[in-house]
């Protein structure tokens, strides 16, 4: 290169004004209270999660001393997960989701609607004459269909997520009363019920398949390119369109693994009550969306944990414990569910935000991304 | 009535942003009873400056002063008392609400709480009688109104206020012929009363008929201010809008003659945006698109990597034809675009520099769909040495770079992801004077590895020192193409204002 820039001395740091506060010092050890330090690392997720580990520790608390042995006893504990479990595998999926700046208001009307369409007389009468399995596979692949069906428009049909999703609660809600007849469908496959219902190592099938549901999400969220491409979509849709990521695909392939996380959450609704009804998981969106928000990922999308939506959701569980070993009020659990949101919500922002002053006001001026998701071409 | 004294005057505003400086020494002084202009191309800060009035920004340094004394503007509403009213771009009217309530919003009459009705239509119909529109009734619904009449409104409730001085941001965006006729008549009455304007606009035939002075402002400073709109020509104002703020020194770079064509666009064209492109670039060669805001330069770029869906012609990329309206298969092609909004188009802010480095070309280091993300930061830890981006660190908050340090990092993804065709929109806005230095030899660099560029740039200097070729845009079309060094700044300047001129004439 032979060019020749008579501005070149201007490189020092010293015009690059934002910089020079934390350019002059090394930087590993950044002076004052600089945004530096926290924001690498293994530490930001501890520091993210710390709000809820607190709550969750708390309510451990007030557990052992208002319940005490009951509540300490090992079989309360795996109580609390399996009751946990089929909320927990509906907000995982709803996590990856809300993660790309959408919502899923559909997810307990698609449970009502896989359970029926699982358990109805002929799907019972082919697990007879197969291997109960069909019944498994019924509900999955009903609930990807649904969860397909949310992810075509919004990504293709360009329907703002929460009308979409809800005309999809509305729908599926309806398509499950016509096809039981608002009857109860009960379960005659004992093969399946046995199955849900025992336990491998002492510990009870439904957590064994919470916990691999969830390790595996949190490895397709956390270290794969699936995972990458819904941060990115939910952080700014436009600059991953642009990079060339396949936004609208993407979006439909989030859509359906939401809608086959409802299926197999079915499959466990079944098991535990051993019938498949459209009235299952009413109002279930509502408290999925609590736990993956108390868990501390962002509605706006670009920021997801899979290990908040699970301690989210174990809080609840764990709460809900409480209070019937305590002979409590279920009207009163809910009371405290409502203050639990808003107390996990705002300590998730001021360690999020690393305990500065204003905190409180970034909850509030936090500007979504300008572009929609849908828009454009791509 | 334009008195000689000013009314308001900001003398060396300063405005930082995290990363920019959006402000940079602005002085203005603006007289009761006139119209005052405010020029300049985007991003020049306009827009900061306006939200600096109206108290929607704090500034950093500087003094702001009505009728001599100096003032805080720490809120809208301390804007508003000290009798500054703003009518934004995107009009803030509420549409569900009536025109009577809209003129009152914030301000309602009310007696213990309730909203006095009555009072209050008589009082907007009133206003609405000064402002010559007396056929809009105060009860109808805002949203049932043109573009035109929700403007009305919007001037309505500045004068509700007892503005002295209304800020008007583009007003005539969204208005056709007769309507801006009718908005300079009000402006006049407004004046006539006494009320001074700030009026801002990219148009410049209309800062003839309407301004009584004008303020130019480049890169957050005052190029020039208080010029008299009967005394300054076209010419002046677009060289003072487009000109150098500083040399660019940029030695002329040799391009191999038979280098072969990378990029060929044939006759490309969006409706109602541009058409009849024609556009080849070779290996090592930087071509330009010279031309002002609004000419379909951007638009060119976008259809060309696929981000716009184009209506006719072809973009071949080694010899490939690439479809239509398809990033990823541009992206596949080595066609990179690094887009003119920053922040808003090209990062995840909230990320680290090495997950936006590597947004295009991460699924290249992954193993089977599994991420290897410490690759990914080796791999951005070279980029940033190569790109002279200090300190090195591939997690740190990409927010917290500055601009020329952001801009860095989209020529890296492009660099890590490897291209053949990069795409530059106003690569150098929002970028301190030492670190354009750098992103214009990394250019060169670029281009010399073979990589065929297309530049553009609102500073028609800099589009000049950059490329090798130039193409002057005007009204989305392709006015000139020639060699750099056989064209200057006055001749694009030409080209630009002809072609206006012609376009005027057709309408």
């Amino acid at each position: 290169m032979t060019q020749d820039h008579p501005t070149s001395e201007t490189q020092d740091p010293v015009t690059d004004l934002p910089e020079t506060a934390e350019a002059v010092p090394p930087p590993e050890q950044p002076v004052g209270g600089q945004d530096a330090p926290r924001r690498r690392g293994l530490p930001t997720s501890v520091v993210r999660n710390l709000g809820l580990v607190i709550a969750f520790l708390l309510l451990v608390v007030i557990g052992v001393v208002s319940a005490g042995d009951r509540f300490v006893d090992g079989g309360n504990a795996l109580t609390i997960i399996s009751q946990a479990a089929v909320i927990g595998i509906i907000s995982i999926g709803t996590t990856f989701v809300i993660t790309t700046g959408g919502i899923d208001l559909s997810v307990g009307s698609v449970l009502g609607l896989a359970s029926v369409w699982a358990t109805t007389l002929a799907t019972q009468a082919m697990a007879d004459q197969y291997h109960w399995i069909v019944i498994v596979f019924t509900a999955c692949a009903v609930g990807a269909a649904c969860g397909l069906v949310n992810g075509i428009l919004v990504a293709y049909g360009r329907i703002v997520a929460f009308i979409a999703t809800l005309a999809m609660m509305v729908a599926a809600r309806g398509l499950a009363e016509i096809i039981s007849n608002k009857q109860t469908q009960i379960v005659e496959n004992n093969g399946l019920l046995d199955f849900l219902r025992s336990s491998v190592l002492k510990i009870p099938m439904v957590v064994w398949v919470f916990a691999i549901v969830a390790v595996l999400a949190w490895i397709l969220l956390n270290r794969t390119t699936f995972g990458r491409r819904t941060v990115a979509i939910g952080g700014n849709p436009e600059a991953a369109r642009l990079a060339g990521i396949r936004v609208r695909e993407h979006l439909l392939a989030v859509y359906t693994l939401g809608g086959l996380c409802v299926g197999l959450a079915a499959v466990l609704m079944i098991g535990r009550t051993g019938v498949g009804t459209s009235t299952h998981g009413y109002m279930y969106e509502l408290d999925a969306i609590a736990a993956v928000v108390v868990g501390g990922t962002l509605l706006i999308g670009g920021r997801g944990t899979i290990v908040g939506t699970v301690l989210g959701v174990l809080i609840f569980s764990m709460l809900l414990n409480i209070f019937t070993l305590n002979n409590l009020s279920l009207s009163a659990q809910l009371v405290t569910k409502g203050a639990i949101i808003v107390i996990a919500v705002l300590l998730q922002q001021r360690f999020a935000n690393g305990g500065r002053p204003g905190w409180w006001r970034q909850i509030f001026t936090r500007t979504p991304t300008p572009t929609p998701v849908q828009g454009g071409t791509s | 009535m334009v008195t000689a004294d000013p009314f308001l005057t900001m003398h060396g505003i300063v405005k930082h942003f995290p990363g920019a400086k959006a402000l940079d020494g602005v002085d203005l002084d603006v007289r009761a009873g006139e119209v005052h202009c405010v020029l300049g191309q985007n991003g020049a800060g306009k827009s900061t400056l306006i939200k600096v009035l109206s108290g929607a920004h704090g500034h950093d340094a500087g003094a702001i002063r009505i009728d001599g004394e100096e003032v805080t503007l720490a809120t809208p509403a301390a804007a508003l008392r000290a009798g500054i009213a703003t009518m934004y771009q995107e009009l803030d009217v509420v549409a569900g609400l009536t025109v009577a309530e809209n003129i009152f919003l914030g301000n309602e009459r009310s007696v213990a709480g309730l909203t006095r009705r009555q009072d209050a239509a008589h009082a907007a119909r009133d206003l609405l009688v000064r402002l010559g529109h007396p056929e809009i009734s105060p009860h109808a619904e805002v949203g049932t109104l043109s573009a035109a009449g929700q403007q009305v409104v919007s001037m309505a409730r500045a004068l509700s206020r007892d503005a002295r001085l209304l800020i008007m941001d583009e007003p005539s965006a969204v208005l056709d012929s007769e309507e801006v006729d009718n908005l300079f008549r009000v402006v006049r009455d407004l004046t006539a009363s006494g009320i001074a304007v700030i009026y801002i606009s990219h148009r410049l035939e209309e800062i003839r008929r309407i301004g009584d002075r004008i303020t130019v402002l480049k890169d957050g400073r005052t190029v020039a201010s208080g010029l008299e709109v009967a005394q300054t020509s076209t010419r002046e104002l677009i060289t003072l809008m487009t000109g150098r703020t500083r040399e660019y020194a940029f030695a002329r770079r040799e391009v191999p003659a038979e280098a072969q064509d990378v990029l060929q666009v044939v006759d490309l064209a969006v409706d109602g945006l541009f058409s009849g492109v024609d556009l080849t670039v070779r290996a090592g060669q930087i071509v330009g698109l010279a031309g002002l805001v609004g000419a379909g330069r951007s638009e060119i770029l976008e259809t060309i990597a696929g981000a716009r869906r184009r209506t006719a012609g072809t973009v071949t990329v080694d010899g490939v034809a690439l479809p239509p309206g398809s990033v990823p298969r541009a992206v596949a092609a080595g066609v990179g675009l690094c887009p003119e909004e920053r922040k808003s188009q090209g990062l995840i802010l909230d990320e680290p520099i090495f997950k936006n480095l590597t947004l295009s070309s991460f699924a290249g280091f992954a193993r089977g769909g599994f991420l290897r993300e410490h690759a990914e930061r080796a791999a951005t830890a070279t980029q940033m040495q190569n790109l002279q981006l200090r300190p090195a660190d591939p997690d740190r908050a990409i927010r917290t770079l500055s601009g020329g340090n952001q801009q860095k990092v989209m020529l890296g993804r492009w660099l890590e992801h490897g291209c053949r065709v990069l795409l530059l929109d106003e690569p150098t806005r929002g970028v301190d004077v030492g670190a354009r230095a750098e992103i214009y030899d990394l250019i060169g660099q670029l281009a010399d590895s073979g990589t065929a560029i297309v530049v553009v740039s609102s500073e028609i200097p800099e589009v000049l020192a950059l490329a090798d070729t130039v193409l002057v845009v005007a009204e989305g079309r392709i006015v000139h193409t020639g060699p750099a060094t056989e064209i200057d700044e006055h001749r694009v300047l030409d080209l630009v204002m002809d072609s206006d001129a012609l376009a005027e004439g057709h309408r």
